[in-house]
């Protein structure tokens, strides 16, 4: 019988994973160092993606920055456009009208699921839960079908403008909005019938990568992974932008801080995003949706910060106008970025199979990461 | 707000307050700035780094680190920033204080050229290895024709 004996030495050997690896959910690469197949230290490489937007920003209009933020978290662009104008509004002090602060609600929380929904779909599938991957991805596609009779773009959306939202929404969105909202608890449903309480999947997630409160604030984690940690805390709540403070709806949270509950906190969310979207469609009032606001936007001199809780975690925008009609200086913090931070903590010491659990759960994306 | 920044500079004479647009803001001396750090992380309940960034005033001759910090779970914001010689710019580290530092200070190292002392690994991040100069700074050539500086 073969006996594991200490004073058999292995070799550490390094091991690229990435960039161009189906797990690691964009080009990133970790360069791990392996004992057997166990990961002894953890090095993340990144900038793959690095287009420079904050330094494109200081060369545009305020107004033609918005397209770039789409490029950013590109799974949830209505979320950035969110936080970019309302950044920009900060500063110049204007009022948004009702119905697109309304519709701004609705188009967020609608990229919250649809965010929410590739995080599901993509975790089910890097341990190998390949039906698993259509379900969340066919309910996605009426998202998307959503913003492209709004605005006419899938992804990268554009659609919120500093004052309002670009465009009404057309006849026959919110009948359509309604039939995704009726069809949405069976979809959670079937993904917690063939994911969530699957043993395999279970198995392979539960106690994984855990992290505890102090480690998760200590290491800047927000979103969803805080709250899996057992902490309710979410801007939308703690420190409500918009309108939000005028919806009822729960702070999901979870204690283990494991990958698992990294996984179901998100399913969670999602039905307190429908929950938020059914209120919006039911206040949404009639009106205007641009305020009048000038042809050149131009903020008075002076620096604002403003974070919105975005489906990753916080998004912040921190802005300094010299007066003019560019941005002297706008710096993204991305929750993306941040939360990667943490990975090599928690995946050190653990398999190199758990590691591709550990980077699923934690729910990056790497436009975000590279900006 | 205003006693805390009041209380803070009985306690750090280099201190400063400010009113922000939107959140009170202290200007700390850079040695000072772990001290104020730690104080405002174990006392007054900013327990939570949530961003950190640089700002280069060319006209000014100056870089401007800019923290932001939130008080979980109440979210309170408050912004602490630091000024700094544009030719050496060079501020302590907090990876010691908030491990959430390490990533973002190598970002600013990269793109801005601080020097943070007493990080563990400050190399470069969003570019690659072998790229020169620091591309957020004011006087980084964009247009790669013209040759940087």
């Amino acid at each position: 019988m073969a006996v594991a004996r200490e004073d058999l030495q292995t070799q550490e050997i390094e091991l690229n994973m990435g960039p161009q690896h189906p797990s690691t959910h964009g080009v990133y690469r970790a360069l791990l160092t392996l004992d057997g197949e166990k990961v002894v230290k953890v090095e993340n490489i990144v900038g793959y993606l690095h287009r420079g937007i904050e330094k494109l920003a200081e060369d545009r209009t305020y107004t033609q920055v918005i397209p770039y933020t789409d490029r950013l978290d590109y799974l949830a662009g209505m979320l950035n456009n969110l936080g970019y104008v309302q950044t920009v509004e900060k500063l110049m002090d204007i009022e948004v009208p009702e119905r697109a602060e309304y519709l701004r609600i609705i188009m967020a929380e609608l990229s919250r699921i649809a965010s929410h929904l590739i995080m599901v779909a993509s975790m089910a599938l890097d341990v190998s839960g390949w039906t698993a991957w259509f379900p969340p991805f066919r309910e996605r596609e009426r998202i998307l079908d959503l913003f492209e009779m709004t605005c006419g773009s899938r992804l990268t959306v554009s659609y919120m403008r500093i004052g309002g939202v670009a465009a009404d929404i057309p006849p026959g969105f919110l009948s359509a909005l309604e039939a995704f909202l009726d069809d949405l608890p069976q979809l959670i449903a079937e993904v917690n019938g063939l994911i969530t309480g699957n043993e395999i999947f279970q198995a392979r997630c539960r106690g994984v990568g855990k992290i505890d409160l102090e480690t998760a604030l200590a290491y800047g984690l927000t979103g969803p992974n805080l709250r899996a940690c057992g902490l309710p805390f979410d801007l939308r709540k703690a420190r409500p932008y918009g309108i939000y403070d005028r919806f009822e709806f729960d702070i999901p949270t979870l204690n283990n801080g494991d990958s698992y509950d990294r996984f179901v906190i998100r399913i969670l969310e999602m039905e307190q995003s429908a929950r938020i979207i059914r209120q919006a469609m039911a206040g949404l009032p009639d009106g205007p949706v641009m305020a009048k606001v000038p042809r050149v936007i131009k903020p008075p001199k002076g620096e604002v910060y403003h974070q919105i809780e975005g489906a990753k975690g916080i998004l912040g925008f921190y802005l300094v106008s010299d007066g003019g009609n560019k941005p002297y200086r706008l710096h993204i913090h991305s929750p993306s970025f941040v939360n990667l931070g943490v990975l090599p903590k928690i995946a050190e010491g653990g398999n190199i199979q758990d590691f591709v659990v550990n980077l699923a759960s934690i729910d990056i994306v790497l436009g975000e990461v590279d900006r | 707000m205003a006693t805390l920044i009041e209380e803070l500079q009985g306690l750090f004479p280099g201190v400063q307050g400010e009113e922000g647009v939107d959140m009170p803001a202290l200007v700390v001396p850079a040695d000072q700035l772990l001290a104020v750090m730690k104080e405002l992380k174990e006392k007054r309940g900013f327990n939570f780094l949530t961003d950190l960034t640089a700002v280069d005033y060319r006209d000014e001759d100056r870089i401007e680190m800019v923290y932001h910090l939130l008080a979980v779970p109440e979210a309170k914001e408050l912004r602490v920033k630091v000024n700094l010689s544009r030719r050496h710019p060079e501020v302590p580290s907090l990876t010691a204080i908030w491990p959430a530092a390490e990533v973002q200070e190598r970002e600013v190292y990269d793109l801005m050229g601080v020097i943070f002392k007493g990080h563990p690994n400050l190399k470069r991040i969003l570019c690659p290895d072998d790229f020169t100069g620091h591309p957020l700074r004011k006087d980084f050539q964009l247009n790669a024709g013209e040759g940087r500086e």
